[in-house]
């Protein structure tokens, strides 16, 4: 297996989740593209840690997926209040701290 | 002769896994329902809990599939339903200016591409690496990361109790 093979899949994964970041309006959808994104890195850790025989791309990506269920668990929180708030979940809506 | 029959089927299992990881991929930034794409998330999640048993990472393939599917999907899913009238495909899912995205994302890919073939060619992987032991990663976690081990409980305390704050009614 060539090392370079993981490190493409990883950023084919980062550049679609960007492209979700920028294209989707809706928040549930922009915190799964922030997934896709984290989930891309994974696989850059552990390959490294293949390539280098170490065990730190393992314990970072351990950090990686506690930090990400933390994320998630508070943006789904936001979004709740917000659509409580709004009817809606739109981000585009959000425009009250424009000047 | 084993050793490279069994670099093939490596290389046959990481081709098929990555393909399904990329078209699932682009289906969770392209549909139009948002339980169908949390749905192919998931997709997207078992594919690289696979990806990492065949980077040598069982614990870290073990955790991925505890944490992300068994608990952030069910919280993605929880988090669609209380947001949602209805559950069904939408039209208004993008930004009028989603197709910025494209460009984007291309031209990222361009220069990540480039950099990455440009310094790792056909590098192999170690095809007699060594499996790193969970008690290894264990020892690591108490002890020279044992700071930001720290630092990540009270992220996901007060992850925990911001939830719950923000969440309740009154």
């Amino acid at each position: 297996m060539l090392t370079s093979q993981f490190l493409l899949l990883g950023a084919i994964l980062f550049c679609i989740g960007v492209y979700g970041v920028i294209a989707r309006k809706n928040a549930v959808l922009v915190l799964m593209s922030i997934e896709l994104i984290l989930n891309s890195v994974n696989i850059n850790l552990l390959a490294f840690a293949l390539r280098n025989g170490s065990a730190d791309g393992h314990t970072f990506a351990l950090y990686i997926i506690a930090v990400a269920a933390a994320e998630v668990g508070v943006g789904l929180a936001m979004v709740l209040l917000i659509y409580r708030n709004r009817r809606s979940i739109g981000l585009d809506e959000l425009s009250e701290m424009r000047g | 002769m084993i050793a490279a029959e069994l670099l093939v089927a490596q290389n046959v299992g990481f081709a098929i896994i990555a393909l399904l990881m990329i078209v699932a991929a682009l289906r969770v930034v392209t549909t139009n329902n948002v339980v169908h794409a949390a749905l192919w998330l998931v997709t997207v999640l078992a594919g690289a809990a696979a990806q990492y048993v065949l980077l040598a990472a069982e614990f870290v393939a073990v955790t991925q599939v505890l944490v992300y599917i068994g608990a952030v999907m069910v919280l993605f899913l929880f988090g669609t339903m209380l947001t949602r009238a209805r559950i069904g495909a939408e039209h208004d899912l993008n930004n009028p200016y989603w197709r910025l995205g494209i460009p984007v994302a291309g031209l990222l890919f361009a220069a990540m591409a480039i950099a990455l073939v440009s310094s790792f060619g056909d590098e192999q992987l170690p095809s007699d690496a060594r499996v790193v032991p969970v008690a290894e990663i264990s020892d690591q976690i108490f002890g020279p990361y044992l700071l930001p081990f720290w630092a990540l409980s009270f992220v996901l305390l007060a992850a925990i109790i911001g939830a719950i704050v923000l969440a309740r009614k009154d």
